[in-house]
């Protein structure tokens, strides 16, 4: 916390530069930044608890719902985490078939980063473009899997729909738009001046930063920090196909756009030899419905990075315990030491830099040592009572506006 | 009187400018929704926008200076407006002129800024004071080269008054081509005055929401968005009686077609700029201006010296 002389500013949780709630309070001197702190919190869902209290089935669908954009990242790292535990040896047709949706994801979620960080900056022309070609890769999706987002693609052992050979083509079409256009966007990313002006030097992480902080997926990448678990610990079917893994050198806001912008013309290539090596075979095999006393950690590198999920089962059909670690989480440290001594303007473009997911990120950690001070169990009343007087020291008030309203109910 | 009251309230004056700010307003979004690719929003849409804004309830918050709060809407939209009675429309006749008005012109497009800031101020919000502070920080950088520009304009015609500028560049045709630098320096530099991109600073959405205008609303919020359009229009007519001052003894239907289409020109030109640039940084836009346009701004007052000695000699 800074000195409360300092002029702060508070950037959410309702803000026009943050799609989702979370709270950044900026302390500035002038334009600049003298430091952030960051609150989530304000999305927690309980999806981990919920997990908990349904069957390996239907969590599958709650845990595609931990984030709208990267679903099929979550419900493939949490069914591998299952499958693990039972032993399932998943038959190699389904194995690329989720490779190709998660490949045909991260297109849409790169694209999409490319049309926020554009309008983060206020070239909404780059957000209207990118999101149009973005919808390209959508229909896509959409016609193989039956929604734009949540495909409902995985299930233990397998996937449920198949790709026939019209959708194959079909998707090479998309593929050859798509991969114009991402030649176009690359010539934008590193010719035009003033995104140029406003992405280079702005939001340093040095290599030993991101070793430090641990960052993960195109932030580390973005500073030359070879990290990719499609590379390191291959899953579905990523051992069996070559691709490269996009690093860059610049270590600022730029070299982040540099990488994805590269990375999709790896996904483009990944796509193409999937597609052209599809095995024939099932497309899933049998699980059961208990799944078998174990543990296991699943990784999965996210359009936004590692992605972890942990399951324990006890031997029922619903599982012990149910971790996820959503890539924003290991990056979003690094947000604070990369706005230090900038400008405020730069603060929604480095926020934005690191793809941020809050939603998908709230977690509650409960700590359960005896001499943790902080740690006890208040009720509703307390915690009611608890909020008012947090916000109060925020300075925000309302028992003004609160009297005035049971004036008015009243009158 | 009555003809007095004629040209203040309709033509040229309030009515005019309302209706002609607000579809310059529709113009230049439709040219920057075409540019993305998107449909853009119909005719009426600004009429619309604004009409709603006037029956929406005024909020004004507890803790600002509710007086200052409340006249700088007003106080902006006034100066803009009285600043379009100075510039000839067609042909060489003003409402108002006498020698120096293109100063009182260049004075008066100031004034809303400062308005802005004032409003900002005694909002007390947080983001208003942020953006009030640099939309008053980004006048500092573009007034100089917009001065610069168009006094360059009046350097070569040796004259204060827009009256005898025309005068001087019906004379001598083509001499307006001497000054097309300085067109290209203000017109970058009326970006900054209207908060356009890639100088939309003060009102930088994803930063300080909508900075000055932020805690405004319902009537006075419709005239300071009406004040940017009337500043719009204001500004092009500026920059195209001094830089294309070609075909003004045209008389009045066919001139004022033409300084229609001049207009219209510009206001292009601003949303073609807007769309293909990203915005800058207040210290960018500091440095580029002080940097590039002022240099730039003299470099063109030197060439029209020159030209004095020489060709006009």
């Amino acid at each position: 916390m800074h000195d409360s002389k300092d002029f702060k500013i508070p950037i959410g949780p309702q803000h026009p530069a943050l799609k989702e709630p979370e709270g950044f309070s900026v302390a500035l001197k002038g334009e600049k930044i003298l430091g952030v702190d960051i609150r989530l919190g304000y999305n927690h869902r309980g999806i981990e608890k919920a997990a908990e209290e349904r069957t390996y089935v239907q969590d599958i669908y709650l845990i595609e719902r931990v984030c709208g954009i990267c679903s099929h990242s979550h419900s493939t790292c949490f069914v591998q985490a299952v499958e693990e535990i039972a032993g399932l040896a998943v038959p190699n047709r389904a194995l690329y078939i989720r490779t190709i949706i998660a490949e045909l994801e991260r297109i849409h979620s790169h694209l999409l980063w490319l049309g926020v960080a554009g309008h983060e900056i206020g070239f909404d022309t780059l957000l209207m473009y990118s999101w149009r070609d973005r919808e390209v890769v959508m229909d896509i999706l959409a016609a193989i899997t039956g929604n734009r987002v949540n495909y409902g693609m995985n299930t233990i052992g397998g996937v449920r729909r198949d790709i026939d050979a019209q959708q194959a083509e079909d998707i090479l079409k998309a593929l050859t738009i798509l991969e114009e256009r991402t030649k176009y966007y690359i010539e934008v990313a590193t010719q035009e001046t003033t995104i140029i002006k406003r992405l280079s030097g702005v939001g340093v992480l040095s290599r030993e930063d991101v070793l430090r902080l641990d960052a993960v997926g195109p932030t580390a990448r973005a500073s030359g920090v070879k990290r990719d678990v499609r590379a390191d610990d291959p899953y579905a079917a990523y051992a069996e196909l070559s691709f490269e893994v996009i690093t860059d050198d610049h270590a600022d806001v730029y070299g982040r756009t540099v990488v994805r912008v590269k990375e999709l013309m790896e996904s483009y290539k990944i796509i193409r030899q999937a597609l052209k090596n599809l095995p024939t075979g099932l497309l899933t095999v049998r699980a059961p419905r208990k799944i078998p006393v174990g543990e296991a950690i699943s990784r999965y590198e996210a359009p936004r990075g590692e992605d972890v999920h942990y399951v324990k089962s006890n031997g029922t059909e619903k599982p012990e315990r149910v971790k996820i670690r959503a890539p924003t989480l290991a990056n979003v440290q690094a947000v604070k030491h990369m706005l230090r001594d900038r400008y405020l303007a730069d603060m929604p473009i480095v926020v934005a830099a690191i793809d941020p997911c809050f939603s998908c990120t709230d977690r509650t950690v409960a700590l359960k040592e005896e001499d943790c001070a902080r740690a006890k169990v208040i009720n509703w009343q307390a915690l009611h009572a608890f909020g008012i007087e947090w916000y109060k020291q925020q300075g925000i008030d309302f028992t003004e506006l609160n009297k005035k309203l049971q004036d008015r109910l009243k009158g | 009187m009555l003809g007095a009251l004629f040209y203040i309230l309709i033509f040229p004056g309030f009515l005019f400018l309302v209706f002609s700010g607000l579809t310059a307003e529709f113009i230049d979004r439709k040219i920057y929704a075409r540019l993305q690719n998107r449909v853009g929003p119909p005719w009426f849409q600004a009429y619309a926008d604004f009409i709603k804004l006037l029956a929406k309830e005024d909020i004004v918050p507890a803790e600002s200076n509710p007086k200052m709060f409340k006249v700088a809407p007003v106080f902006a939209l006034t100066a803009a407006i009285t600043a379009f009675l100075y510039i000839p429309l067609w042909g060489k006749e003003a409402l108002l002129s006498f020698n120096g008005d293109v100063i009182i012109v260049l004075y008066l497009l100031t004034l809303p800024t400062l308005a802005f800031f004032i409003g900002g101020w005694y909002s007390t919000s947080l983001y208003s004071r942020l953006g009030a502070v640099r939309s008053l920080m980004q006048l500092f950088a573009y007034e100089v080269p917009l001065f610069m520009g168009i006094l360059a304009s009046a350097l070569l015609a040796d004259t204060w008054s827009l009256k005898e500028m025309v005068v001087f560049y019906t004379a001598h045709p083509w001499f307006w081509m001497f000054n097309l630098m300085g067109f290209a320096i203000s017109l970058v530099s009326l970006l900054g005055k209207l908060e356009k991109v890639p100088f939309d600073i003060p009102e930088a959405e994803t930063e300080v929401v909508a900075g000055g205008f932020t805690e405004y609303s319902g009537r006075m919020l419709a005239y300071l968005r009406l004040t940017l359009d009337v500043e719009m229009v204001v500004g092009s007519s500026l920059l195209a009686l001094v830089f294309f001052p070609f075909g003004l003894n045209l008389g009045p239907l066919p001139g004022f077609l033409l300084f229609l289409l001049k207009v219209l020109f510009i206001i292009g030109l601003i949303s073609l700029l807007r769309t293909v640039v990203a915005r800058l940084r207040i210290d960018q836009m500091i440095n580029f201006c002080w940097k590039y346009l002022v240099p730039l701004a003299l470099l063109q007052i030197l060439f029209n010296l020159i030209l004095k000695g020489t060709l006009l000699r």
